[in-house]
């Protein structure tokens, strides 16, 4: 009896309610609705964690402390005082990733930051917002930015490109280190997990060796927590970053 | 066990924390300046790999489009790799040097975080 593998499937999108709104497929996918419980369970940690304003904070109000003043401190280490105003934003970005990672990691689940193009739409909302933000503050002078300080005119030729392409590539490689990073720890999790159970079906002994698999995905786990919780502080900082650039321009 | 005996532990604490409060600048009472822990530079690992291929990617898929749209393959990729190559170089120094993302050469490091260039070998970043 042979058992395929399909590592890549966990990522297959599934309509589970099938939307058609004039010719364009909106239907309610596992995706989406794994994006709902994620807002749902964000939402939740948080309200619940701020319902009971104890001196002593319970386990629940210790977490949404905790999350709140890691974001507020984050957004004051790297963009200053001006960024408070863009803390609403930044936080729900956080919590947004933070627990669509770790949700994705329970068996059955779907992991929706595995899926490019749900990482390049936050990416680019963080970069379109950015240069809105940057535009607004500095008007025409924002163009300034690309402009290198005290370059000899002949070289700007070629700076200026340089500046440009490294301004565009922001969201790409926003989306691309969130996005590969998931898929590439979930599929590593299928994979070994696939070796289980034919292991165990073999002959005689082997069946002994089925264990490694197992030991390394739950070694897998830990890394993939880790992962999850890094790649969302990473995406946050990140966009923390290109914040403090539109703000201060110099 | 009174109400007292209760709350004096409490109040200590409470004393304890103004005291570090006071003691840190800012409204929050921000954490000291700790070493950079491993979480974090772990963090910054992540953040710097993909940049330079990222940057090598969307300029030749830029460069194949300029040759697309003009015909004038192969010179758009080639010219795009070279500065996709630069771009990515650009960032990783930038984020290495602790500009973060930043982009023009009159951003300042953050007071935070000081700068961690070597010596010598940052000369030829932009060519």
């Amino acid at each position: 009896m042979a058992i395929e593998l399909h590592p890549l499937d966990q990522f297959k999108i599934e309509p589970l309610i099938p939307i058609h709104i004039g010719g364009i497929d909106a239907s309610f996918t596992n995706s989406a609705l794994l994006m709902v419980i994620t807002v749902a369970v964000a939402s939740l940690v948080v309200i619940w964690g701020s319902r009971g304003r104890a001196l002593v904070p319970s386990r629940w109000q210790s977490l949404a402390e905790i999350s709140y003043e890691f974001i507020a401190g984050m957004i004051d280490d790297n963009v200053g005082h001006e960024g408070r105003a863009y803390f609403p934003f930044v936080f729900s970005l956080f919590m947004f990733i933070f627990f669509g990672n770790l949700l994705g990691l329970i068996p059955y689940g779907y992991t929706f930051t595995g899926q490019i193009i749900v990482t390049f739409a936050m990416a680019a909302v963080v970069f379109i917002g950015v240069t809105i933000i940057g535009i607004a503050r500095h008007g025409w002078h924002f163009l300034s930015f690309f402009v290198p300080h005290g370059v000899p005119l002949v070289l700007l030729f070629l700076l200026v490109p340089i500046e440009i392409l490294s301004y565009i590539i922001r969201p790409f490689t926003l989306s691309i280190r969130l996005f590969a990073n998931m898929m590439a720890g979930h599929t590593m999790l299928a994979i070994f997990a696939g070796f289980i159970a034919p292991l165990l079906l073999a002959a005689g002994a082997i069946k002994v060796f089925a264990v490694v698999p197992l030991a390394v995905d739950i070694l897998l786990i830990f890394l993939e927590l880790l992962v999850a919780a890094l790649q969302a502080y990473v995406f946050t900082i990140l966009t923390c970053l290109y914040l403090r650039d539109a703000i201060h321009l110099h | 066990m009174n109400e007292r005996e209760k709350n004096d532990p409490l109040r200590e604490f409470g004393e304890r924390l103004d005291k570090a409060r006071a003691a840190s600048q800012g409204p929050l009472g921000k954490a000291p300046d700790r070493p950079p822990s491993t979480g974090n530079a772990l963090a910054f690992g992540w953040r710097v790999g993909i940049e330079l291929v990222g940057a090598i990617v969307v300029a030749e898929f830029i460069g194949w489009a300029i040759d697309k749209g003009l015909g004038t393959r192969p010179w758009g990729m080639v010219v795009f790799f070279f500065l996709g190559v630069a771009a990515g170089m650009l960032n990783v120094y930038r984020a290495v040097a602790g500009m973060g993302g930043a982009v023009g050469f009159k951003q300042q490091p953050p007071a935070k975080a000081p700068p961690t260039k070597g010596a010598g070998w940052d000369e030829d970043d932009d060519d």
